[in-house]
């Protein structure tokens, strides 16, 4: 019977650590699914959003709740300006320009938190209380399960957003269709740059979600891109396949470590992305691409 | 006074140096290159031979990249597999001039390895195959310790040619630059064959090029694995210059050095790879300059060099991309003409 619950265990950690995971696959599905665009600095946008985070919440000893509301509201500023000064300027050119612009605003980003913060991790405050439970013999962090309900709650009012709210359908039409929503009087510019604030805010309660479970610092950054292998099996424009896809990434994730070993965390998420891109290149519920000339 | 280049043949129209004064210049800046160990300080040859070094893996990308539009993230990981490789060829004797070749050849076949299956998608989707191709080499590169020594890396015997052993950067300085320069002149012909012309029309819309009659797998692999080649010649030479390397040395941010360099320099263009590779490298040295100048005065600076380094390189993709994107090969072109037609303005 252990072997049942060191496999129970294992499950519910991957399956509880899929939440974050989701929150930042979603902050690039909501980018690419937007605007086309795949952003690579969607790790140093977290990593930000983190560090104003430990600011508000270490530095000013702002409750966390507090703290947490203003690096939103830093970060919505700082993805308002990415998206005026550089990706509106470069709208329409090749994939290529498209994808260093996010490269080049990671290393810029990723400079300037260094320059700010420095290279050493930074003790930060729980954005919520840590304890761990016990179910018998399976012992959970607690703040694993408090992580996942967070992000099961955000990711569901964005859910929500989308389908019901009048700006939320805005953003899916223009989503699907730039130009007919501009006839059908939708201010694509405002929807574009929503989809950007919205996309930094999920990736700051990630960043902050993770930097409360331990310290902050620019290593951070990093983890958002082995985030890609959950984002490419659920499909890059789909936020039902983020959400499917990264229970599954985080369960197989956790069984790997668990059973093979913690060296194979660095390259599993690889393993999966080069498996799907051969074999399902659009993902488990992303739609294919038709192409015209 | 000389106000144009023109041409009364096609032969003319295709020549690689269109001017005698451009073929002029070109001698003389060869032979200030073929002096340089003399002249050069110790500091200087040595940067000769990075940026040497930086040129052949940029000039490869070019191709791949700038030439067929194929976005590879994973250019340093066959620079990794070059230099392992030429490592294993000079212990078992092999001398450089066929090591090299090898070390380029066996990067080409992993890079068809990562290429054949990854051609299925293209655009961004490649670009992110490519990406988790740079992550499976390097835990390779990290964990298969028998065959790349693991962390503690590798050691490569010296160079030697007619027994003459090539250690020392003003010996090295050569080999880099002769590699360089055919390497160089092959790129610059490829663009006027057949084959790089089928690059170029892949690069600009490939559904059309298929229909044209290019094979697009095929030449799709061949662009890969041809910038692959380049990667692992340049990890051969790197191997050689430094004498011994580990795995840290191949890191995805290399992968995005060449990337940048040739946005800066110009994509598509010999020249650019030259200038984009040149002006990349130079810069993170200049800024090291300038903080030991000012060291004096604010010795904080010091600690912020590698990301003031990370903000300039930012800055400088963003800033090439938005201003110029046709880069560095554009900006000269344009100091050129103006040269050429001065008194009048374009």
């Amino acid at each position: 019977m252990t072997d049942f619950y060191i496999f129970l265990e294992f499950t519910l950690l991957g399956l509880l650590s899929s939440g974050v995971a989701a929150l930042i696959a979603l902050s690039f599905v909501l980018v690419y699914k937007g605007t086309r665009v795949v952003n690579f600095a969607a790790g140093e946008v977290m990593m930000l959003g983190a560090y104003c985070y430990y600011t508000a919440a270490a530095l000013w000893h702002w409750p966390p709740v507090l703290a947490l509301l203003a690096a939103l509201a830093a970060v919505a500023v700082v993805s308002t300006c990415i998206e005026a000064l550089v990706l509106r300027a470069l709208a329409g050119q090749p994939t290529i320009s498209i994808l260093m612009a996010t490269i080049g605003l990671a290393s810029l980003l990723h400079g300037a938190v260094e320059i700010a913060w420095g290279q050493d991790p930074l003790e930060t405050p729980a954005l919520l209380p840590r304890m761990p439970l016990n179910f018998g013999e399976v012992m959970i962090p607690g703040a694993a399960i408090g992580n996942f309900l967070l992000a099961a709650a955000l990711i569901a009012a964005l859910v929500a957003f989308f389908r019901y709210t009048q700006t939320g359908i805005a953003m899916r039409a223009t989503a699907s269709d730039p130009v007919t929503a501009a006839t059908l009087g939708v201010d694509i510019r405002s929807s574009q740059r929503l989809t950007w604030i919205l996309s930094g805010t999920t990736g700051t309660v990630a960043g902050a979600l993770i930097a409360g479970a331990g310290s902050v610092s620019p290593a951070l950054a990093s983890t958002a891109l082995s985030v890609f292998a959950v984002v490419i099996l659920g499909g890059l424009d789909s936020v039902a396949g983020v959400i499917l896809a990264s229970l599954i990434v985080g369960w197989l994730e956790s069984l790997t470590v668990g059973y093979v070993g913690g060296k194979m965390r660095d390259v599993f998420p690889y393993l999966v992305v080069l498996v799907i891109l051969v074999v399902r290149p659009h993902g488990l519920l992303g739609t294919r691409e038709i192409e015209r000339l | 006074m000389r106000i144009g280049v023109f041409f009364e043949t096609y032969r003319g129209e295709e020549q690689l140096w269109d001017s005698p004064a451009a073929k002029a210049w070109l001698a003389l800046f060869a032979l200030a290159m073929l002096l340089l160990p003399w002249w050069g300080s110790d500091y200087i040859v040595a940067m000769a031979c990075i940026v040497g070094i930086h040129l052949v893996a940029t000039l490869g990308l070019n191709i791949t990249t700038g030439g067929a539009g194929l976005i590879s993230l994973s250019h340093a990981a066959f620079m990794g597999v070059g230099c392992y490789a030429v490592s294993w060829f000079a212990r078992w004797g092999l001398p450089f001039y066929l090591a090299l070749p090898l070390a380029g050849m066996l990067a080409a076949l992993i890079g068809m390895l990562v290429g054949l299956p990854s051609l299925r998608v293209k655009g961004m989707y490649f670009a992110i195959a490519t990406l988790a191709a740079h992550f499976v080499l390097g835990f390779l590169f990290r964990e298969w310790t028998p065959v790349t020594g693991g962390p503690r890396g590798v050691t490569i015997p010296p160079a030697s040619l007619f027994g003459l052993e090539l250690t020392g950067d003003r010996r090295m300085f050569y080999l880099i630059y002769a590699c360089a320069l055919a390497l160089g002149i092959a790129a610059a012909n490829l663009g006027r064959s057949y084959v790089g012309r089928a690059f170029i029309a892949v690069r600009d819309r490939d559904i059309s090029a298929e229909i044209l009659g290019v094979d697009l797998l095929r030449t799709k692999v061949l662009a890969f694995m041809t910038g692959a080649f380049y990667a692992g010649v340049a990890g051969g030479l790197l191997g050689y210059f430094y004498g011994a390397i580990t795995s840290e040395y191949f890191t995805f941010s290399l992968s995005v050095f060449y990337l940048a360099a040739i946005i800066v320099g110009g994509m598509g263009r010999v020249l650019g790879s030259v200038l984009g590779a040149v002006f990349m490298t130079l810069v993170p040295e200049c800024l090291r300059l300038l903080s030991s100048a000012t060291s004096a005065w604010m010795p904080s600076l010091a600690n912020l060099l590698l990301p003031m380094g990370q903000v300039v390189f930012g800055l400088l993709i963003i800033g090439f991309l938005i201003l110029e994107p046709h880069g560095l090969a554009q900006i000269w072109a344009r100091i050129r003409r103006t040269f050429h037609l001065w008194p009048f303005r374009t």
